[in-house]
């Protein structure tokens, strides 16, 4: 045999020009996270290891007390002649200012003495009042104009700031008050979506489907509104205030029940879903057990649903852990990490504080993040099992209590929204109620206008087109090719790990990332660009989840079918994967549109003057205290989604119903 | 390259230079940082252009804070020309960075000395004052009963205990001005006694410099620690707010000019500073600020306390900058940390 | 262990010859050094167990998994390294991977579309195509609409569409019902016939490969363990595993005495020819079919048992019975009565009967028979 000659040598495939194509294809769409994801976050990790430190050995000085000049010193020793606890501390940040007369414990700006100073090094800096002093000269001072000396700090690398982060008090206190709220957040949120979901799968009380669509409201608003609204419910001025029992809005109470508000609806679908698709064969054999309802609650319901409960947990978990918007609206003096870099960054133009609470904020976003992978990889064991779902049967009592609960439920979603929209209408809450317009004219207040309401509608419309396109395709490649292995599983890493990292942190990580001059992308810093890549970046995860489960629904063989049919990769994708998947790709984009319309902290750092957003406007206009024309905007936005929302629906069900006439049997 | 190729390289190029040079002479485009009220921004480019209409200005506007850090973090590469409008203390900080361009605007004499920069020749150069004030809702007071302030000090009193917002100095030009301010006032050993005294009476503080003021206008709270641009503007609107001047003298930071060191049309940018000291310039800036840098121009404004003038503090800038660091530093440490509890 | 005897004779040029194809896994081996001749317009069945490398093989064959190491020729060109668009092959899958969205005629024209025919002249060979297969009428439907055998019988109107030279049939009946199953192996059978491409088919059902094929190659654990013709396969198994997986075989534990004959227990049988060392531990196979019952009382003559019926089941065209007798042990021996035999022997359950285990039928494989794979 063998007369071949193909003998064993190890085989390497040609490639044709398709297999080049999806190769480039991948390597552009790996290309992309890495520029969108990896890059920033390693600049980011590096800046907050980017510390400042005086270097006092850097400058020189010497001293006349009427006897002549004497030898000069570096400001170093001097520092070591001080008793222990008086020498001064070296860590600072980039502000950072040292007094030379500090070092000086007999200095008194009566005196006669004369000093010289001189940088003893290069790059040493100091400064005189304000005047900065760069060169290599002594500069002679009298004891008055001395006490105006200060020295700059160098660059240098190092743990520092981790260390002046967990040695600052109010510092460290901010993670104790994001993980509080955000676990009293989750438990009171699952608690309610469980009960809501629950209702509505086990009783045939009336309304359902209303109940499930007000259920999703929230997440057509950004998360800062129902923080708006409960200024407007439970402030000073509130109608609800007595509720409160003196209790203060601002603060803890604020931020957990607009948590409960925005992370609602997340809950919800994940709790639903698992209600669903749990058996209700198993409900039959324990009532032929004789086993009591509440028996059977504990024993098959919550079971059955535990993977959706703690899956929904996490979920909410983090949201709230890495939402800015709320706490910044409502959390007074509550401070949480989120906010923390944002007054690093844009209070104190601290850049690698800000970077550093970025760090500690991606700890409990990124184990969230991996247990709720975990555990949806279970879940996912437990659905592949056959289920028969459950049918409800009337009971009054069951009914009408489930209705009662929706409809607490449903009046605070509604009510919430309600508040903001009355509240934007009128004149001057609450001195003057008569109905006006006012708060509409966005170009008289802070925050960009009407132009960036418009700025939001583009970028939401390009992040939709350019993200879905990115997404799918990228999808596509990751599930529906061969080979490359490596790649493939690389790029499949990429893809879950915007879901880890908080939009703030992204954000930060742009700046540091496309503000460097050096980086060739530097021009994006500043445009719309940069606004629809960080919006697609940090929505990707969801997004890429939904195409891989279309595309898993998928024969894995068309590939193979139309390869032997001598048809390019193109064309099947053209012809029959996208139009398949088109379901699942209009839903990917309205996913894009609704979260690019609403969110706040992808964007924050990353708005130019030119490119503000409604988001942000309302972010800006309620930081400058004109909280009215923010519920405006605010409103402006769930309107526009709700717009979005209903075109979706329309091309869901009419192009669908004309393209797809396959679907029906 | 072949030799065709290169041709039309050069060819092309000379092209595109001879269109620049054209254009140079027409028109010169600065980009202007500022952080002047949005709605005044026409009206000053305007006024500009009728007498220098051969240069255009290209705003780039945001919030002190934002302003300032966007031009530390593109101190390797500047995109500002010129920064018209930004905090003195902001300047400061700039330019102990060296990024500003040591320029002398033709008549910077005629300003009042507190208006222009110690160096010499000056790096900035003031336009406006930008005073503290405390804005007071009286129907919310009557309310509650509350008398009028009329000092710091009398903030500090028990019956306005969790009646009084103020601006956290560590997000606020604002706040860090009335911190500044009264460190520089009462000492520093009493400035921060003064301060553990008020915090008590604080039910929080705000992000921003004009919220406590608009807070106060909505009725949220009674008293809030603002400027006196925007009570008078609350008041304006039909907010019951009355501007209050304590007596023992308020903070304040300027609104200033600059050029940016190291930027291509130093000459355009020069003509610009020059205009913006000038006595034109100075009763634009009038129509808003009741204190300018020209000494005479300025007029009353509506709704501005009168007694404003005197009652500012001969305020060491560089105090504020050179210690500013150190002062937010306590300030958290002190306030920050005792957030509220659980 | 490979034999490439053919209908065709040693004369003809395969079609496709697959030569020491390796396909690793990580450490596993998928495929261990297989070589393999293809004739032209054969019909060939790989055949095994799950797992034993036929998919892999067939997909090796299609491009669509690269081997590891070896080569592949087709119609004298070598296809080793090309990817899938640049061999000549049409596949159907057992999911039939009928693109959903397409109508059952855009399904067939999907590989003629790309060639710069006229409209007109797909459309004729569409209409062929899919009178070829049976459904004439069809072809304004999706996917859907039709029945899994109508589906498939599509798949296999589009994967010859394009005139391959090779079909490859991955399991194509598996997901069918068992009738429609049954029916659609004469079509398709008949349909190569007609258009005389050469074809494979992978199956793990032992009736389609011995009802379909003109040979069938059985593999297991990635070696090829037996190629032939169905009734070479059937009648003479080369290896242990080959006589277990094809049809109903009892193995018995015997000790190799000569050439010709080994010792079940007590009994001395006479058996086909092999080349096991004497007193080697041997396995003695015979199908059930093959056990003759013999009238009268015969133990005295070579390769003779007396038995007890244990238990009969009725099993329609025949009688299955277990018989029970000191040489068989606790197994018991199983052997296939036609329901002539049975009346005429008057057989039931508890009777004493002489079976003759014929020497012509007796394999011996070496081993003890340890069944390996259930």
């Amino acid at each position: 045999m063998a007369s071949l000659g193909l003998g064993s040598r190890a085989a390497k495939p040609k490639l044709d020009r398709d297999a080049w194509a999806v190769r480039a294809f991948m390597l552009v769409i790996a290309l992309y996270l890495v520029v969108a994801l990896a890059l920033p976050l390693t600049v980011m990790l590096s800046k907050s290891l980017s510390t400042y430190r005086f270097d006092l050995t850097a400058f020189e000085l010497q001293i006349d007390k009427g006897e002549g000049w004497s030898v000069p010193v570096t400001l170093a020793s001097l520092a070591d002649a001080l008793p222990a606890d008086k020498r001064p501390e070296l860590a600072t940040n980039h502000d950072g200012r040292f007094g030379v007369v500090d070092l000086l414990p007999d200095f008194s700006f009566r005196a006669k003495t004369r000093y010289r100073l001189r940088n003893a090094a290069d790059g040493a800096v100091y400064l005189y009042g304000s005047e900065r002093i760069a060169d290599r000269e002594w500069h002679e001072y009298s004891s008055n104009e001395f006490r105006r000396v200060v020295v700059r700090p160098a660059a240098s690398r190092g743990l520092d700031n981790y260390r002046t982060y967990f040695s600052t008090p109010s510092l460290v206190q901010s993670i104790e008050n994001s993980a509080w709220i955000a676990s009293v957040s989750t438990v009171l949120t699952v608690t309610l979506a469980f009960a809501f979901a629950y209702a509505l799968a086990r009783t045939c009380m009336p309304l359902k489907g209303l109940f499930r669509l007000v259920a999703l409201i929230p997440i057509l608003v950004p998360s800062l509104l129902p923080g708006i609204a409960l200024v407007y419910l439970f402030g000073n001025q509130g109608f609800l205030k007595e509720l409160l029992l003196g209790e203060s809005i601002y603060g803890p109470i604020g931020i957990v029940i607009g948590s409960v508000f925005f992370t609602f609806p997340h809950a919800f679908i994940i709790i639903a879903t698992a209600l669903a698709i749990s058996d209700s064969r198993l409900h039959e054999a324990a009532v032929s057990l004789k086993a009591g309802a509440w028996r059977r609650f504990w024993t098959v319901t919550v079971p059955g649903a535990r993977y959706g409960l703690i899956s929904a947990a996490f979920v909410v978990f983090t949201l709230v852990i890495t939402d800015f918007g709320l706490p910044k609206v409502i959390g007074g003096q509550y401070d949480v990490l989120a906010v923390d870099i944002y007054k690093q960054v844009i209070g104190q133009q601290n850049f690698e504080m800000g970077a550093v609470v970025s760090v500690v904020l991606l700890v409990p976003a990124v184990i969230a993040f991996a247990v709720d992978r975990a555990i949806q990889r279970r879940q996912v064991a437990a659905l592949s099992a056959r289920a028969v779902p459950l049918e409800p049967k009337p009971d009054p009592a069951a009914d009408w209590s489930g209705f009662a609960l929706c409809l607490v439920v449903a009046v605070f979603i509604v009510g919430i929204l309600a508040v903001c929209q009355f509240a934007a209408l009128v004149k001057l809450w609450p001195y003057d109620l008569s109905p006006s317009l006012r708060n509409y004219e966005f170009d008289r207040m802070d925050g960009g206008g009407w132009e960036a309401y418009g700025n939001s509608i583009r970028m939401a419309l390009y992040a939709a087109a350019i993200g879905t396109a990115v997404v799918f395709v990228g999808a596509y490649l990751v599930e529906k090719t061969q080979g490359f292995r490596t790649g493939r599983t690389l790029f499949q890493f990429l893809a879950m790990m915007p879901m880890a990292i908080p939009g703030m942190v992204l954000g930060l990580a742009y700046i540091f990332f496309f503000n460097d001059p050096a980086n060739p992308l530097n021009f994006l810093y500043g445009t719309m660009a940069i606004l629809v890549l960080s919006t697609v970046t940090h929505f990707y995860t969801v997004s890429h989840l939904t195409a891989v489960t279309a595309l898993k629904q998928m024969d894995h063989e068309f590939e193979s079918v139309s390869a032997s049919l001598k048809q390019p990769v193109w064309r099947l994708f053209a012809r029959v994967t996208v139009p398949v998947c088109l379901p699942a790709i209009l839903d990917i984009s309205i996913y894009l549109f609704v979260n690019a319309m609403t969110t706040v902290s992808a964007v924050v750092f990353l708005y130019a003057p030119t490119t503000k957003l409604a988001s942000v406007a309302v972010l800006n206009m309620d930081d400058a205290g004109d909280i009215a024309p923010a519920a405006a905007m605010g409103m402006m936005i769930f309107y526009t989604n709700v717009a979005a929302r209903l075109v979706h629906l329309a091309l869901t069900r009419g192009l669908l119903a004309r393209t797809q006439a396959w679907r029906r049997r | 390259m072949n030799l065709r190729g290169l041709k039309s390289t050069v060819a092309a190029s000379a092209l595109a230079l001879a269109a620049l040079t054209v254009s140079a002479h027409a028109e010169t485009t600065l980009t202007v940082y500022t952080a002047v009220e949005a709605e005044d921004l026409k009206r000053y480019a305007e006024t500009f252009n009728a007498d220098h209409p051969d240069i255009k200005i290209n705003w780039v506007r945001d919030s002190t804070g934002v302003v300032t850090a966007k031009l530390l973090a593109e101190k390797n590469n500047p995109q500002a020309d010129v920064v018209w409008g930004l905090a003195a203390t902001s300047l400061l900080l700039l330019k102990s960075e060296g990024m500003l361009e040591p320029y002398a605007p033709k008549g910077v004499e005629k300003l009042d000395k507190k208006f222009v920069d110690k160096s010499n020749p000056p790096t900035w150069t003031g336009m406006d004052a930008w005073v503290a004030a405390v804005c007071f809702n009286t129907v919310e007071a009557g309310k509650l009963g509350l008398p009028a302030p009329t000092s710091w000090k009398d903030l500090t009193k028990p019956v306005y205990k969790g009646h009084v917002i103020m601006p956290n100095p560590n997000s606020s030009g604002t706040g860090f001005l009335d911190v500044s301010s009264w460190l520089q006032l009462f000492g520093e050993a009493e400035g921060w006694k003064y301060m553990d005294a008020l915090h008590e009476n604080i039910a929080r503080y705000t992000h921003s410099g004009s919220k406590p003021c608009k807070l106060a206008g909505a009725g949220e709270i009674p008293i809030g620690i603002s400027f006196a641009f925007r009570g008078a503007k609350e008041k304006a609107n039909g907010a019951p707010i009355e501007v209050i001047v304590p007596s023992e003298g308020i903070g304040w930071d300027m609104e200033a000019t600059a050029i940016i060191a190291g930027t291509s049309k130093l000459d355009a940018a020069k003509t610009l500073v020059d205009w913006t000291i000038s006595k034109k310039a100075n009763e634009m800036y009038n129509t808003g600020y009741a204190v300018v840098a020209y000494p005479g121009v300025a007029k009353p404004v509506p709704n501005f306390p009168d007694n404003i003038i005197e009652k500012m503090i001969d305020n060491d800038f560089e105090f504020a900058a050179n210690n500013r660091k150190a002062i937010l530093e306590e300030w958290q440490k002190r306030y920050d940390s005792k957030s509220e509890a659980k | 262990m490979t034999s490439t005897s053919t209908p065709g004779g040693e004369a003809a040029r395969p079609f496709l010859r697959v030569c020491n194809l390796v396909k690793a896994f990580g450490p596993f081996l998928a495929l261990k050094d297989i070589s393999l001749d293809v004739m032209e317009g054969e019909f060939v069945c790989f055949l095994g167990p799950s797992g034993c490398g036929k998919t892999t093989l067939l997909r090796a064959i299609a491009g669509l998994d690269l081997q590891t190491s070896g080569g592949i020729e087709q119609a004298g060109r070598d296809i080793s390294l090309l990817p899938p668009s640049q061999r000549d092959f049409g596949i159907v899958f057992q999911s039939y991977a009928l693109f959903p969205n397409l109508t059952v005629a855009r399904n067939v024209a999907y590989g003629l579309e790309s060639l710069g025919l006229k409209r007109a002249e797909i459309d004729r060979r569409v209409a062929d195509l899919l009178e070829l297969v049976g459904l004439p009428d069809q072809g304004a439907k999706y996917p859907s609409q039709l029945s899994g055998g109508q589906q498939q019988r599509i798949a296999l109107a589009r994967a010859i569409a394009m005139s391959p030279g090779l079909l490859l049939l991955d399991e194509p009946l598996s997901a069918l019902d068992a009738k429609v199953r049954v029916h659609l192996r004469h079509e398709i059978k008949s349909l190569q016939r007609r258009i005389g491409v050469t074809t494979i088919m992978v199956t793990h059902d032992q009736e389609e490969a011995l009802s379909m094929a003109d040979r069938i190659v059985v593999m297991n654990h990635g070696v090829i363990e037996q190629v032939g013709t169905p009734a070479e396969i059937y009648r003479e198994p080369a290896t242990l595993f080959v006589a277990d997986f094809i049809g109903a075989m009892n193995k018995l534990p015997v000790r190799v005495e000569d050439a010709e004959h080994a010792r079940l227990g007590e009994t001395r049988l006479q058996c086909r020819p092999h080349a096991l060392d004497p007193g080697a531990e041997a396995t003695l196979a015979i199908r059930p079919e093959d056990v003759v019952p013999v009238e009268g009382n015969g133990t005295g003559s070579a390769n003779r048992f007396a038995v007890t019926i244990s238990e009969m089941e009725f099993l329609g065209s025949f009688w299955r019975a277990w018989l029970a007798g000191p040489a068989f042990g606790a197994a018991g021996l199983e052997a296939d009565f036609s329901v002539n035999a049975i009346r005429r022997l008057g057989l039931e359950e508890g009777k004493q009967l002489t079976v003759e285990l014929p020497a012509d039928r007796l394999h011996v494989f070496a081993g003890a028979g340890v069944d390996e794979d259930g």
